[in-house]
């Protein structure tokens, strides 16, 4: 541990004032979204704002809902994460065995290729993606959603990675068993490999339930549209200041988020801080 | 180890690579040839040579928008990167306190971009705003933030910075955690102070890991789209309109393909710069976890 302050006052002080000031900017935005939900129009445009709200309502939660068909769109985000995150674990296991443990003609380029694709995010292929599936009738799409991120490189990347150091025995003794290399895969290596396998799952789903640029640009009508599209929707239709609905649209949309990160915290954040 | 059948690792490595042609390879070269024809989405596309490429830099626009996207991501990484190390040292500590202070400031980036930038259009509003009616009430001449030209790139910049100032944390943390403890026990032992002990041993070491979360932060701000879109959608007069969202305007506002593909391209050449950098850091970072 580097402990800068193992000293005395000065040291307990200035932590003090760091702690402060966190408090403030980290946590007060938090609590400041949560009250504004809870008020009433008239607050809102009375000034001065009193620091809490005088009759806390649900009001602007209810608000929402008739506005929104909020249901629709969480199902179709989490359709969406869900099925996502799923399909890149799906194919990343059998495409890291066999770059990881299996010997064939062309085994450098497959993985070079893999590797490629962590130099082309989705800022890049957004406009030919578009152009190419337009014609085909793909935009406005559940398809167009899902299945360009069905691949994670770097997904690919750690499950080669992570079976690398299975040692080749127990492969050798599935096979004697008379075991599929299907069975292989998703059966005995799979679990070997669960900690990187749920640091995936949880990592992509988190960033596809709260993806607001892939779904702007593939959906133009409500029928696929995702919730932080129709929240960000909220904004726009409003007119002057109804500030408590949009707030209230940013606790239902950040809510199975935080709640996500407060259960998975822990793997969540060896997931990014692993390098 | 020998596969059972000689097809079977093209079989398990297919679906990958359809995926990854399909999605990944292909679109890059669609992208590259579009970036050579006038098209506007309705009519047949036209070859244009490289009239695309001329008329972004003849027209000032690519200048305008790289030096928005540099200046732009420089405040954020030098931001982020700085409070994300002091935060990483002053929360390295035992204790529920500590614990809940460092999972808040980690949670603002695995919020939705949506809700962050929503929530701080509110607190950042010019009239009803918190930030301007605090000022108001202490005398503190205030401005509309992200209204105005000369504030909006930076106002972003620190919406930017909030979020992701999380990352650098975790990351610098997990950093400090792998300096060994005898390293401070010895500067202890020679009567170093904190000081003298951060500018020895925690920077020092630590060197790396900064390289790393700098050139990922530059690489994330190079991407931001969603706190432009949601917040300024590039105005005031342009003055946000960083690199993706010059790309979306052309095709989705525009329906200028080739322009937009032209973007695309530069876009990308920057991007792998960028990796390159990245990927150097990380190499180092191993060379030196190795070495200790």
């Amino acid at each position: 541990m580097s402990d800068l302050s193992r000293t005395g006052p000065v040291g307990r002080s200035l932590r003090g004032a760091v702690l402060a000031i966190v408090a403030l900017l980290w946590v007060g935005p938090y609590l400041w979204m949560t009250i504004t939900s809870l008020r009433t129009l008239d607050e809102i445009v009375q000034a001065p704002a009193y620091p809490l709200p005088q009759n806390p309502s649900l009001d602007a939660y209810r608000e929402v809902m008739t506005q929104v068909p909020v249901g629709r769109y969480l199902v179709n985000t989490l359709v969406m994460a869900l099925s996502i995150a799923t399909l890149q674990i799906l194919l990343a296991l059998p495409a890291g065995y066999a770059l990881a443990k299996l010997r064939f003609r062309g085994r450098g380029t497959a993985f070079l290729l893999v590797l490629a694709c962590l130099l082309i995010p989705p800022q890049v292929t957004f406009v030919p993606v578009f152009t190419m599936l337009g014609p085909v009738g793909l935009v406005n799409t559940m398809g167009a959603l899902v299945v360009p991120f069905a691949v994670s490189a770097f997904g690919t990347f750690l499950v080669r990675q992570a079976l690398l150091s299975v040692p080749d025995e127990i492969i050798e003794a599935a096979r004697l068993d008379g075991a599929s290399e299907l069975r292989i895969v998703y059966g005995i290596l799979a679990p070997l490999v669960r900690p990187t396998l749920a640091a995936m799952f949880l990592f992509s789903f988190v960033y596809h339930y709260s993806d607001y640029f892939w779904p702007l640009v593939m959906t133009t009508d409500d029928e696929n549209r995702t919730l932080p599209l129709a929240i960000a929707l909220l904004r726009e239709q409003g007119t002057g200041v109804r500030w408590h609905i949009v707030m209230a649209g940013n606790v239902i949309l950040s809510a199975p988020v935080l709640a996500v990160f407060a259960i998975a915290q822990r793997q969540i954040v060896r997931a990014v801080a692993q390098r | 180890m020998r596969p059972r059948h000689p097809l079977h690792p093209y079989w398990m490595l297919a679906p990958t690579l359809l995926v990854i042609g399909l999605f990944f390879l292909y679109p890059l070269c669609v992208a590259a040839k579009d970036s050579f024809y006038r098209w506007d989405l309705l009519t047949e596309p036209e070859y244009a040579g490289f009239e695309n490429y001329t008329r972004l830099a003849r027209s000032g626009e690519l200048v305008g928008v790289v030096g928005r996207t540099v200046t732009f991501g420089l405040v954020v990484v030098g931001a982020s990167t700085a409070l994300g190390l002091a935060l990483a040292i002053l929360l390295n500590r035992r204790g529920r306190v500590y614990a809940f202070f460092r999972s808040a400031i980690f949670s603002a980036y695995v919020v939705s971009w949506v809700a962050v930038a929503l929530l701080w259009m509110w607190i950042l509003d010019a009239d009803a705003g918190v930030v301007s009616r605090a000022f108001r009430a202490v005398g503190i001449p205030t401005m509309n933030w992200l209204g105005d030209p000369r504030s909006a790139l930076y106002a972003i910049a620190f919406v930017t910075v909030w979020k992701i100032t999380g990352y650098a944390m975790v990351v610098y943390l997990a950093g400090l955690q792998a300096i060994p403890p005898t390293l401070f026990e010895a500067a202890a032992l020679d009567g170093a102070g904190p000081m003298r002990r951060f500018i020895h041993v925690t920077w020092p070491s630590l060197r790396p890991t900064t390289a790393f979360v700098a050139s990922t932060g530059l690489i994330m701000s190079f991407q931001a789209f969603d706190v432009v879109r949601v917040m300024t959608q590039g105005g005031p007069v342009r003055s946000t309109t960083l690199f993706v969202y010059a790309i979306y305007e052309e095709i989705f506002v525009n329906l200028r393909v080739g322009r937009a593909s032209a973007l695309v391209m530069v876009f990308f050449v920057i991007l792998i710069l960028l990796t390159v950098l990245n990927l150097w850091a990380f190499r180092a970072g191993r060379r030196m976890k190795e070495a200790t």
